[in-house]
């Protein structure tokens, strides 16, 4: 079965943000609670899409990833640039810390 | 320049504080982004890729000097550094936090702006040519008309909830700048029988998924008529506009599914309901809106300066300048100075806050204090004395904006693509920097000539493909980045719509093909032909060869 994530943007800054196992928001993919299966990627997404949480992100969706020598990658170029920032502005976004 | 009347400025003022009580409510969890989604919208707040983008109108495409220097300042302030300038001469920044955002539109307001008009489903902020006022073949200024479409059309509580959005374009010059044929509506000036100036009406041109060249809905309408018959257009697109489909909301998709005749006979009868009404625009209110646009104060001048010939001839990258960014002015002694926001290898429309700023100062001190953003994502200084172009020329390209290539084939029109777009299906960005070094050596680029590139990162056109004499349309195929190109587009007064060439390309073959296409045009033009005149004579087969021999 392929491997979800959350992802969602931060209600303050609209940074890209991922949930973590203690149900947090991360701004680093590897913390994030990997789902196994369609079951657990929609408790998951469930989780974060908890009324409450509308006041610290906004619009949470599943994303799938591969667990990789360098950590947890997605599949798609579209969060591949998610977790990095703009591929023209290697000084911006989270590959510029 | 307009200024801002009581009016204007209490309404920027009060629309601003409203959205600072609006993003408290939101963060404090009042109302929920569902709730919030269309107000932050209303306010030219999208959600990109990455964070918060806020868009700025910049009306009608023309800044003062002031208004370009904040905008730099709030580059550095709230951003990181840079803005971008889009094709519908607004500027985007892509960084911003939610919680500093009214701190920002407050700044704007100081400098009379706003981000009003750039979002939702209005009457978008209305483009114009960006030489207004200073170009040599204008008939008139479209600003004042601008101007007065912003009055109308902002708030216009009639059409705050239209089908989808609307965007009006203006040209005052038979030779459209301002890609008028390609917008829901569009207005190109002209002479009727009588010697008066009055607008042709195009009503359905657009691009995105469904592309059309627009059609004429009245060959003239006077300057008095023409608010009263837009209104009577929106209001038949708002009454029957497809509200059912997203992808067939736009007026466009109403012109042809009924037929310019069938819209032209609604709009007519709905015009003659309101025609002699409050929208009836008299000859002294026009008067007063061509005043606040009134020339600058031209010194009288030779139209040959010495200083400006002696520098052309001892500096070969000044002239080269000169030769593609310098345009004939209407006033002797003067000329327009376009700033290349597209350097070799760059990103197509960006500038940083010191540029900006540079811009801001030089306009000040030699161009009257007026600045224009361009539809092709370029800046333009409308009014320098020829004897201060050397002077103009050697700050610009101090500060990396000096690139000689308006018109080139490295002049490329590029949206954000998937490195910032949320909507994007492939980056745009990248591609039109490897096509900008590729062709990059100027030698190269005079042999080519005038070529219009294109590119955009999904259907949805912002990078206007459709009308790139070629075309570029990045998508999705099964994960990986694909380009399709198209030739033949044209955003000009001889407007048409880009054809697909063929099948895709992989990002690693596209560059390769668009110089197969440009070898192909220079081998077969005739003397003197554009790319887009060789493909018009000789059609689509020939280059279609050179890209896939006999598959």
């Amino acid at each position: 079965m392929s491997l979800q994530v959350v992802t969602a943007n931060r209600l303050d800054d609209g940074l890209v943000v991922f949930l973590t196992a203690d149900g947090g928001w991360s701004e680093n993919i590897n913390d994030a609670r990997t789902a196994d299966g369609k079951e657990a990627a929609n408790a998951l997404l469930a989780e974060a899409s908890a009324p409450e949480l509308d006041v610290v992100i906004v619009g949470p969706y599943l994303i799938d990833v591969e667990q990789q020598d360098s950590g947890l990658v997605p599949t798609k170029y579209r969060e591949v640039l998610r977790t990095k920032g703009p591929s023209v502005r290697a000084d911006l976004g989270y590959q510029a810390v | 320049m307009y200024r801002y009347d009581d009016f204007d400025r209490q309404l920027v003022q009060e629309r601003t504080e409203q959205f600072r009580e609006q993003v408290k409510r939101r963060l404090s969890g009042d109302i929920t982004e569902e709730q919030f989604r269309p107000l932050r919208l209303m306010n030219g707040v999208y959600l990109q890729l990455h964070a918060y983008m806020l868009r700025v109108a910049v009306p009608y495409g023309t800044l003062r000097c002031d208004q370009l220097r904040e905008l730099g300042g709030i580059a550095r302030k709230y951003d990181k550094g840079y803005g971008h300038f889009t094709t519908r001469q607004n500027i985007q920044y892509n960084w911003p936090k939610l919680d500093e955002i009214p701190d920002a539109l407050l700044d704007l307001a100081n400098v009379e702006m706003h981000a009003i008009q750039t979002s939702g489903n209005c009457i978008r902020n209305t483009t114009t040519d960006q030489y207004a006022g200073a170009a040599a073949d204008e008939i008139e200024d479209p600003r004042p008309y601008c101007e007065l479409i912003r009055q109308w059309s902002t708030f216009h509580p009639e059409f705050t909830y239209l089908p989808r959005k609307f965007k009006i374009a203006v040209t005052g010059s038979p030779n459209d700048r301002a890609a008028v044929k390609v917008h829901d509506i569009g207005l190109r000036m002209h002479y009727n029988d009588a010697g008066e100036t009055g607008f042709e009406v195009i009503v359905g041109g657009g691009l995105g998924r469904t592309p059309f060249v627009g059609k004429t809905v009245r060959d003239f309408i006077g300057k008095n008529d023409l608010f009263s018959y837009l209104e009577a257009i929106l209001r038949v697109y708002n009454r029957f506009g497809r509200r059912d489909n997203k992808y067939k909301a736009r007026i466009k998709i109403l012109v042809h599914e009924l037929g310019v005749e069938e819209v032209q006979r609604l709009v007519e009868e709905e015009w003659a309901q309101i025609k002699d009404g409050s929208l009836k625009v008299g000859d002294a209110e026009i008067a007063r809106y061509i005043e606040q646009f009134a020339p600058p104060a031209f010194e009288a001048l030779s139209d040959d300066d010495a200083d400006f010939e002696r520098h052309k001839s001892e500096s070969r990258a000044f002239s080269n300048w000169v030769r593609s960014n310098v345009i004939e002015h209407k006033q002797p002694g003067y000329a327009i100075a376009n700033v290349s926001l597209k350097p070799i290898g760059g990103i197509p429309g960006d500038a940083t806050d010191t540029q900006m700023e540079l811009v801001a100062d030089l306009s000040e001190k030699y161009s009257f204090g007026d600045v224009r953003v361009t539809h092709e994502q370029n800046l333009v200084l409308p009014h320098v004395k020829k004897a201060d172009l050397f002077a103009v020329w050697t700050a610009l390209e101090g500060a990396g904006l000096g690139t000689a290539n308006l018109g080139y084939v490295t002049d490329i029109i590029a949206c954000p693509g998937l490195d910032y777009c949320a909507l994007a299906t492939a980056r745009s960005i990248p591609l039109s920097q490897r096509i900008s070094e590729r062709f990059g050596d100027l030698d190269r680029q005079h042999d080519i000539g005038e070529l219009k590139i294109k590119i955009s990162g999904c259907i949805n056109a912002c990078g206007h493909h459709h009308v790139g004499h070629i075309g570029i349309l990045g998508l999705d195929k099964r994960g990986k980045e694909f380009y399709q190109i198209t030739l033949g587009g044209d955003a000009s007064q001889d407007a048409s719509i880009g054809k697909i060439v063929g099948a895709g390309f992989s990002e690693a073959e596209v560059v390769d093909a668009i110089e197969s296409l440009v070898t192909k045009y220079i081998d077969i033009r005739d003397g003197g032909e554009r790319f887009i005149d060789t493909y018009r004579r000789v059609g689509m087969d020939p280059f279609k060869e050179v890209l896939y021999g006999d598959r």
